[in-house]
């Protein structure tokens, strides 16, 4: 139980940081206009040399570890639903680290998604 | 001003792939993970036979690759679009892992946890009726608009070639 709450901490708290990261790092390196092999070569080039791009590869990679941990251990149906609660973190990430104003409605959503995470568990049978 | 039609396309081209890659990958893991089953303990010996296990599995390796197209496409779409948009257009995939889990691996699912998925799915598609861009003020907003009509020559002008 110890092991499955911290694996799902991995997979939640830490995979959705990384992914805030990641999108933190695109936004300073800004949108592809073109699909050239050079195009493409130096776009991955401008986005390695983003500290943000780093930390969030290597979160996103402690998850994916953590994922694969979980899935050794229970089914697909019942663990993917359960790491929706990266909503809940999504929401809360968006509003302190990118600065975006969470609506009432989208506050709903993510209570909504804990619901049904809820349920999701008490249906492990 | 409205956004143009290529990059509307382009925007649900990518989003089509998420939910497609990510599915089938998350599947293919629990596939590949299950026969494998969890590290018999935490000694070194048993963490790289587990490691090897892993890495020498057709389905976690498939469904790695397919993740990291899955990453690939979702950072792609993310250099133009907001994460907050982009995140809840991936609702319907925890619907899809859970069907593909029932039919494609005989998992059994009890009523509550489809009921408990369909909230789910509900709530991910409420946060995505909220307003998508929250964090441009308006006097960006027509910088930002003339960019993606500006988008459009250069795309037919890959198309082209």
């Amino acid at each position: 139980m110890l092991v499955e709450i911290l694996l799902f901490f991995c997979i939640v708290v830490i995979g959705t940081v990384g992914e805030l990261c990641v999108t933190r790092a695109m936004k300073i390196i800004g949108e592809m206009h073109q699909f050239t092999p050079a195009a493409i070569v130096s776009f991955i080039w401008r986005a390695f040399r983003v500290g943000w791009m780093w930390l969030g590869f290597v979160m996103m990679g402690v998850a994916y570890f953590a994922l694969l941990g979980m899935l050794s251990r229970a089914n697909v149906s019942y663990v993917i639903p359960i790491t929706s609660l990266s909503y809940v973190v999504g929401a809360i990430g968006g509003r302190w680290f990118l600065g975006e104003a969470v609506t009432r409605q989208r506050w709903i959503g993510v209570l909504l998604v804990c619901a049904g995470v809820i349920l999701v568990y008490l249906g492990k049978g | 001003m409205s956004v143009s039609p290529k990059l509307r396309f382009k925007t649900y081209l990518l989003i089509s792939m998420l939910i497609v890659l990510g599915p089938v990958g998350d599947l293919l893991l629990g596939k590949g993970m299950r026969r494998i089953g969890p590290a018999a303990d935490w000694s070194a010996a048993a963490i790289l036979h587990h490691g090897f296990q892993i890495l020498t599995s057709p389905a976690v390796c498939i469904g790695t690759v397919l993740l990291i197209g899955f990453f690939i496409s979702y950072t792609l779409v993310l250099t133009w679009a907001d994460y907050s948009y982009v995140q809840p257009a991936t609702a319907l995939s925890y619907g899809i892992v859970a069907l593909l889990g029932r039919y494609a691996l005989g998992e059994g699912v009890t009523p509550l946890r489809w009921g408990g998925i369909a909230i789910v799915c509900l709530g991910v598609l409420v946060i995505g009726y909220t307003p998508p861009r929250t964090t441009v003020p308006a006097v960006l907003e027509a910088p930002a608009e003339r960019e993606a009509e500006t988008l459009e020559p250069e795309l037919e002008s890959v198309h082209a070639r």
